[in-house]
């Protein structure tokens, strides 16, 4: 097959950085080609760091954060957003917590106030910490409960790979933790972690930067200084002896499987880490990859395979500890411990043998279209370039990120692929329960 | 936290809107019937590609088939292949099916528009559906069925499907696994003669092109593909029959998935754009009656959402929420009390600003990528229209009055026009609901 290798492209996206008088860390990257703008506010907080006996409480927090705050009624927040013709959202992740809106470029200073009133201090009331308890049950009763494969992998998983509870315990909770938080543990959890110090906030899209600043400072300026609080170390010691676990689903038709290999540090460590990234897309984008081919194509094992870093799917936002996952889907009455040799096989291979020709630059030109394609969208910019901000001070990383992808050689995929060993490797089998 | 010693701070008002912008775009329709439609939006140096041509009344397994296999080889490439020399201009396509269209979409480097496009017109005037690879998409594609017919949300669509269109092809849009066992690569090469051709079909590009010379690179591409085949009309879709809640038993559920479905009326319509908004202030947004009713005040439920969905042969408005088993039939009474009310009284001037504010900005914000600029154009051109729509619905929404969103919501709102589907364990959930509606229960089937 001829091994055309495409230009990696790059974007030139403009990147303004200042840091307000009480630490906020600000980041604009102005555009000017559609009238819309995202807003995006980043904590430095997460389902890491909540305290034993609150699992899922920075989540529940995030609901907190939506209903009321220091000028506003509860539901006043989503309502001037949409009444602004936007929307919003927020999402808990394992190191950061956001929340952010996109909307027409008319309302940038009604989302700076919004952004900044909630920042001074949300209503935490016994009431609405009651309805969000509710409500959350509910999201977690439709995400994990009431259908299979419900937390699969990203929740079941954490838990055979880790040992401390910060790294694997569930993140969305129990029930009995929920219910138990007071409205006391939110304060005291907005004190410690909603600092003001704590936080990136990133404007991406139709502003102009001089504009943008005097209203950022205008908004932000008095939010009380708090500085941010020491964020704890949570490394743990690789595998050094094969780990794995099962459970039944009684909902899952099929079986399927998940396995995950430690990575080196996101952050401290990007030249060694960019290699795994790029070596769970040749193993696992489309059909020419390398465990999709065999496995789904060739040994009809299994019916559907995805491989990631990162337990929520993204690799640029994790800090360490994190890993490598692949997971699948396997036929009825297929063999999950066939399928590991198999991969283990094919890394094997890759690790002795390194890419075939072309396979990697047709790897790294598909990334690149993804990575293109995500911050095409305002929101994806902010998001991103908040995240980077906060996690590693370089926001403009976001513009050479299809580059390094497209720098990583043959030899770094080939010695990483030779570290994914089994005796490396956590795994997790659903038996299927529900199988008619 | 203490909130009293501070001085309440205002809300910063908004600036002056922004004119909607339709941008750059040029349109051909080549000899053998294909419309090519080019949109320049050069954000990033990319194309979204979106190829849309009509399947009204195709046998459901075979069409889900044609979906599945269609990229798995042709007389010059093999599946691997095809999705390596895609991938290497950093590409990908995919095929999915509905009973209006069979798809083609993807995207990848603008550089690569050129090979995209060969290897597209090679798999529409080529694919072979080998025997091997085809058996290998027939399994897949029957555990994914089994996989989704475990799922509460599939099984409450399908029941609101067959409750609300009867006889119509609408009403079965899942083939079952032993249909699709049955499907043999001749078939599949019989139905993409028949099938598969320009006729009718719309090409959609959207990125980082010059329209013109996108249009040219598509007709020289595809200007050879042909095909006799023929297109199938579908009849209009029935009127929705109110009638006793249907209650779909699915025992040791832990939430209920409550399926509400209403009349409602194409895009073209003159009510539409009033509908809209309607849909918006009842359920359609979080800012919405429903939401605030039975999530931010109540805690029934996570995700509450209303819609108007489109399709060719009519549209319907569907409102759907899962809800803790326990408070079913309360969830019920509120919704059917947020329905009756927004159809009884005239929504306050506000809600409505809000509504129609929401309403104008998403048009801006669904423009502003380019795979959001493609999926809309090729949704449009799928029922004849064109990106100037946009436009002329915006005005029709600045426009419209609280008398014209009451006389609407009169009309298309009101609970007597509904047809519910609650999908949940019946033994908890029945007598509650019996106390609000009359109720016919069936088993849960796929």
């Amino acid at each position: 097959m001829a091994a055309r290798r495409s230009r990696i492209p790059a974007t030139k996206y403009p990147v303004e950085r200042f840091t307000l008088g009480n630490g906020l860390r600000v980041v604009l990257t102005p555009d000017r080609s559609a009238p819309v703008i995202g807003v995006a506010v980043v904590y430095d907080v997460g389902i890491r760091s909540e305290p034993e006996g609150r699992t899922g409480f920075a989540h529940l927090f995030e609901h907190l954060m939506f209903q009321g705050s220091e000028n506003l009624e509860k539901l006043a927040h989503f309502r001037h957003v949409q009444g602004a013709g936007g929307t919003f959202n927020g999402s808990t992740h394992h190191d950061y917590t956001d929340y952010y809106e996109t909307l027409p470029s008319n309302a940038l200073e009604r989302a700076l106030f919004l952004e900044a009133d909630r920042m001074r201090g949300p209503r935490l009331t016994e009431e609405n910490l009651r309805n969000q308890v509710d409500v959350v049950k509910e999201e977690i009763r439709v995400n994990v409960l009431n259908r299979p494969y419900g937390g699969f992998p990203w929740l079941t998983l954490p838990p055979v790979m880790f040992d401390t509870f910060p790294n694997a315990h569930d993140g969305y909770g129990s029930f009995d933790d929920l219910e138990s938080a007071t409205v006391d543990d939110a304060a005291d959890f907005f004190r410690r972690y909603y600092a003001s110090g704590n936080a990136v906030l990133a404007v991406s899209g139709d502003v102009d930067v001089a504009e943008a600043t005097a209203l950022i400072e205008r908004h932000f300026g008095d939010v009380p200084a708090r500085p941010a609080p020491d964020r704890p170390d949570f490394a743990e010691p690789d595998l050094t002896a094969e780990r794995r676990s099962s459970y039944t689903d009684a909902l899952a038709p099929l079986p399927a499987v998940a396995s995950a290999w430690r990575v080196p540090d996101p952050v401290t460590d990007f030249a060694g880490y960019l290699p795994y990234v790029v070596l769970a897309e040749v193993l696992t984008d489309g059909d020419a990859s390398r465990l999709v081919e065999r496995l789904v194509q060739r040994d009809r094992a299994v019916t559907s395979l995805g491989g990631y870093v990162g337990f929520m799917g993204d690799p640029f936002d994790v800090r360490d500890p994190t890993a490598l996952l692949l997971q699948a889907h396997l036929p009825p009455g297929g063999d999950v411990d066939k399928v590991l040799r198999t991969v283990d096989e094919e890394l094997d291979r890759l690790a002795t043998d390194g890419p075939a020709a072309g396979e990697l630059a047709r790897t790294q030109a598909r990334m690149a279209t993804h990575l293109l394609r995500d911050t095409d969208a305002v929101l994806g910019r902010a998001l991103r370039m908040a995240v980077l901000e906060q996690q590693r001070g370089e926001p403009g990383l976001l513009n050479d990120l299809p580059r390094l992808v497209g720098e990583v050689t043959d030899e770094q995929v080939r010695a990483a692929a030779a570290t994914l060993r089994p005796e490396r490797r956590a795994s997790i089998e659903v038996i299927a329960g529900g199988a008619r | 936290m203490s909130v009293a010693d501070v001085s309440p701070r205002a809300l910063p008002p908004l600036g002056p809107n922004r004119r909607l912008k339709v941008p750059k775009q040029a349109e051909r329709r080549l000899g053998n019937g294909l419309t090519v439609i080019a949109v320049r939006r050069p954000a990033v140096p990319l194309v979204e590609l979106r190829l849309w041509m009509p399947t009204g009344r195709t046998h459901l397994a075979r069409g889900a088939m044609l979906a599945q296999t269609m990229l798995s080889g042709t007389q010059s490439m093999t599946s691997v292949q095809i999705a390596a020399e895609l991938q290497a201009v950093g590409g990908g396509l995919s095929a999915g099916i509905d009973p209006d269209r069979l798809m083609l979409s993807g995207a990848g480097l603008v550089t690569g528009l050129d090979r995209m496009l060969e290897i597209l017109a090679d798999v529409l005037t080529g694919a072979t559906y080998p025997g091997q690879e085809v058996g290998t998409e027939r399994d897949r594609l029957v555990d994914r069925i089994q996989v989704a017919q475990s799922q509460p949300a599939h099984l409450a669509r399908t029941a609101l499907l067959r409750r609300v269109y009867g006889k119509h092809p609408y009403a079965v849009q899942t083939p079952e696994p032993e249909q699709v066992r049955a499907v043999r690569p001749a078939a599949l090469r019989r139905l993409h003669a028949e099938r598969v051709h320009p006729a009718d079909a719309v090409l959609v590009l959207v990125g980082d092109v010059q329209p013109e010379r996108a249009l040219d690179a598509a007709e020289k591409a595809l200007a050879a593909w042909n095909g006799g085949g023929h297109t199938a009309e579908l009849p209009p879709a029935p009127p929705l029959e109110p009638g006793p809640l249907l209650l779909v038993d699915r025992p040791g559920s832990v939430q209920s998935s409550l399926r509400i479905a209403l009349p409602a009326v194409p895009r073209t319509h003159p009510d539409h754009a009033a509908l809209q908004l309607a849909n918006l202030v009842f359920g359609g947004y979080f800012s919405s009656r429903w939401v605030e009713n039975i999530r931010e005040d109540k805690g029934y439920t996570y995700g509450p959402h209303s819609l108007v969905e489109h399709s060719v042969a009519g549209s319907v408005l569907v409102a759907g929420a899962e809800v803790a088993t326990e408070v079913t039939g309360p969830a019920l009474l509120e919704t059917t009390y947020e329905l009756g009310r927004l159809a009884t009284l005239p929504p306050k001037p506000d809600e409505l600003e809000q509504a129609r504010q929401y309403a104008l900005g998403t048009l801006q914000l669904g423009m502003s990528t380019q795979a959001g600029l493609a999926s809309l154009t090729s949704a449009f051109a799928g029922s004849g229209l064109r990106l100037e729509f946009l436009a002329e619905h915006a005005a029709r929404l600045a426009k419209a009055t609280v008398d014209d969103v009451a006389e609407v919501a009169q009309r298309y709102l009101a609970p007597t026009g509904a047809v519910t589907v609650v999908l949940g364990d019946a033994e908890r959930i029945a007598p509650a609901l019996s106390a609000i509606a009359p109720v016919r229960t069936e088993p849960v089937r796929p």
